[in-house]
């Protein structure tokens, strides 16, 4: 328990810094709300009171402590573009994403597991070569092709699929393919990898020597051991899945947080930038830091005190 | 069974590698024997085939590891060829194994006294999960645990390495083995440790009339608790007699060899005894005595063929030319 809130009051340090760095960065990028927003031919005077109107005018270490305290309340800003607040334009957008993200996850790891397992059980074998063949697929292809690819064969030629999402659930299958695809295919190699070493492991002999089924072996014996890293990766793979979230919900127009973002890019609106990105972050910070806890769960020589 | 009193009985057991570089024969043409009620030792350097002859057993063998030929009877009946199903249902309950090395015999992620109660559970369904854990709980007692109660919920990583061994006895002895084989038991464990470990797999023994089958590379265990000793060298018996027998008559070079490396109080020679040269290659065995190379008697004839395995005295057999020769010195 003790050990638990080290490790959530451990992130926190994290967290600010990577609110700081986002910050600074966007504002050494190019490119100027104002201008985008007021459009060309207008007078000088109307971009100084926008600017002021913003904020934009004070230095940037009072932008940042204001910032700061407005997010402590929970307050991510007000978009420039449609003026209205970051915070409910991120509600607004979250549920989608949560929607696709955790119909990847689900596919990923399902999928990634089982394959990953049978392809250890049948190392070698026909079906060991079809399953690591297609997570190999999945590995090298960037997301957005395997985004395009599905969406071509599937939704466009064989018509099984919409080729847009309206964000329900049956519209969310084939953008949660494309983007678990990838994960499924490291999960899977590292699932065969992690449990062909381990099965070569004394205990795993002892355990046969001491008259169990190969099922009992492998489900009872072996599968804890070899989940070990494919949990951390797991866990790793969570940052990567929102950053092709972004890319997904862009192919298949789902208004998710992604969408949020990179329409964000295009019109120079800070806040909703900033928020998406440091909303994203808190995410996989969480994610992260589920994945040490339950690591330490499946492995005792991890736990300390209890 | 050639032999009633025979738990287990190998007749030519040949055990290979299929590797790409060709056939390696880890035990070619094996016989052993080992009697109900006896303690038989398996002695011979690293990579002379002890511990592949145990897997063979247990059908343990790993990949491309085989048994081409011969049969292993064990209670009348054949394991060589039997459906892994059938052999896995003799294994833990009549036959069971403990390996070389404690620290990663035990699944480092469960709870010791779940893994022993494991063993149990899988050969007696009808027993409850309590009566389960509470005839685990009396073995450990048994195997010299202390507050066995306590030792039940640990993990292997809290346990000591004579502790893990304890547990891993306390598996294989948990169904009760006609058989148990111990693969270098105390290889692992210092000195001390090793002397009590012995010492119980000795006690049991006695208590249970059950067979033992040590592996080991010390010559110091095989005098310590075994009755009947076989000599292993490049996959072949070379010797077997009974212990003492083989201590005061030892027959073949090999053997001279092992027994002359023990290091004795009193005796302080510059340098410790070693047997000169390597285990040769198991690709590419002599044509004669796989011994010839690094023997000391050594003639042309051994080099041309190698000897079959010999009686000198009654049960004491020896592969090795020498033992003629010497017949014929003392006529």
């Amino acid at each position: 328990m003790k050990q638990t809130l080290k490790r959530i009051l451990g992130s926190i340090p994290v967290l600010i810094g990577v609110i700081l760095l986002i910050f600074l960065m966007l504002r050494i990028i190019p490119g100027d709300a104002v201008a985008v927003l007021l459009g060309d031919h207008v007078s000088q005077d109307t971009i100084d009171r926008l600017t002021a109107a913003m904020g934009l005018d004070k230095p940037m270490w009072q932008q940042f402590i204001n910032y700061i305290v407005g997010l402590l309340q929970g307050d991510f800003g007000i978009s420039y573009t449609y003026g209205t607040s970051v915070s409910e334009m991120i509600l607004t957008a979250f549920p989608y994403t949560v929607k696709l993200t955790l119909m990847a996850i689900v596919f990923a790891w399902v999928i990634g597991l089982v394959s990953g397992i049978v392809s250890a059980i049948n190392q070698n074998n026909l079906l060991d070569r079809l399953f690591m063949g297609l997570s190999l697929m999945g590995v090298s292809m960037p997301v957005f092709m395997t985004a395009l690819f599905l969406q071509y064969i599937l939704a466009f030629r064989l018509g099984w699929f919409s080729l847009t999402s309206d964000g329900s659930i049956p519209s969310m299958i084939l953008p949660a393919i494309a983007l678990g695809w990838n994960s499924a295919g490291s999960i899977a190699r590292m699932t065969r990898s992690s449990l062909i070493e381990v099965m070569q492991a004394d205990y795993i002999d002892i355990a046969k020597s001491t008259g169990l089924s190969n099922r009992a072996v492998i489900v009872g014996h072996a599968l804890k051991n070899a989940m070990l890293p494919v949990i951390t990766m797991m866990a790793l793979q969570l940052s990567s899945m929102l950053s092709g979230a972004v890319i997904t919900e862009s192919i298949f127009a789902i208004p998710g947080i992604g969408r949020l973002a990179t329409t964000a890019i295009s019109n120079r609106d800070m806040p909703v930038l900033q928020g998406t990105v440091i909303f994203t972050t808190i995410i996989v910070i969480a994610g992260n830091l589920l994945a040490d806890l339950l690591y330490s769960v499946l492995d005792p020589r991890i736990r300390k005190g209890k | 069974m050639e032999n009633e009193n025979n738990i287990l009985e190998i007749r030519g057991l040949q055990s290979y590698f299929f590797t790409e570089k060709g056939v390696v024969p880890a035990v070619d043409g094996l016989n052993l024997d080992i009697p109900k009620g006896k303690i038989v030792g398996l002695v011979g350097e690293s990579g002379c085939g002890k511990s592949m002859t145990a897997r063979s057993i247990m059908g343990l063998l790993k990949y491309p590891g085989k048994i081409a030929g011969g049969s292993i009877l064990f209670d009348n009946r054949e394991l060589v060829g039997c459906r892994n199903r059938e052999l896995r249902k003799l294994c833990g309950d009549d036959l069971s194994m403990i390996f070389q090395e404690p620290m990663t015999s035990l699944n480092p992620v469960l709870k010791v006294g779940r893994q022993v109660r494991g063993a149990l559970l899988t050969h007696n369904r009808s027993l409850s999960k309590e009566e389960a854990k509470r005839q685990v709980i009396e073995m450990f007692d048994r195997v010299g645990i202390p507050a066995p109660e306590k030792r039940y919920d640990c993990y292997p990583h809290e346990l000591s390495g004579g502790m893990r061994q304890r547990v891993m006895i306390a598996m294989a002895m948990i169904c009760k083995p006609k058989l148990l084989i111990a693969d270098e038991p105390t290889t692992a464990l210092d000195v001390t440790i090793e002397a009590q470990i012995l010492r119980l797999m000795k006690a049991l023994q006695q208590e249970t009339g059950m067979s033992i089958l040590i592996i080991t590379h010390n010559m110091g265990v095989v005098a310590e608790i075994c009755d009947y000793v076989y000599v292993m060298y490049a996959g072949q018996i070379m010797e077997q007699a009974e212990t003492f027998e083989l201590f005061d008559h030892t027959a073949h070079p090999y053997t001279q060899g092992l027994l002359a490396s023990i290091p004795r109080i009193g005796a302080n020679p510059e340098r410790l005894h070693t047997i000169p040269g390597v285990v040769p290659n198991l690709l590419h065995l002599p044509q004669g005595c796989t011994f010839c190379n690094r023997c000391a008697y050594a003639t042309e004839a051994c080099r041309q063929s190698r000897s079959e395995l010999q009686s000198v005295n009654g049960s004491h057999l020896v592969r090795c030319f020498r033992r003629e020769q010497r017949e014929e010195d003392a006529v």
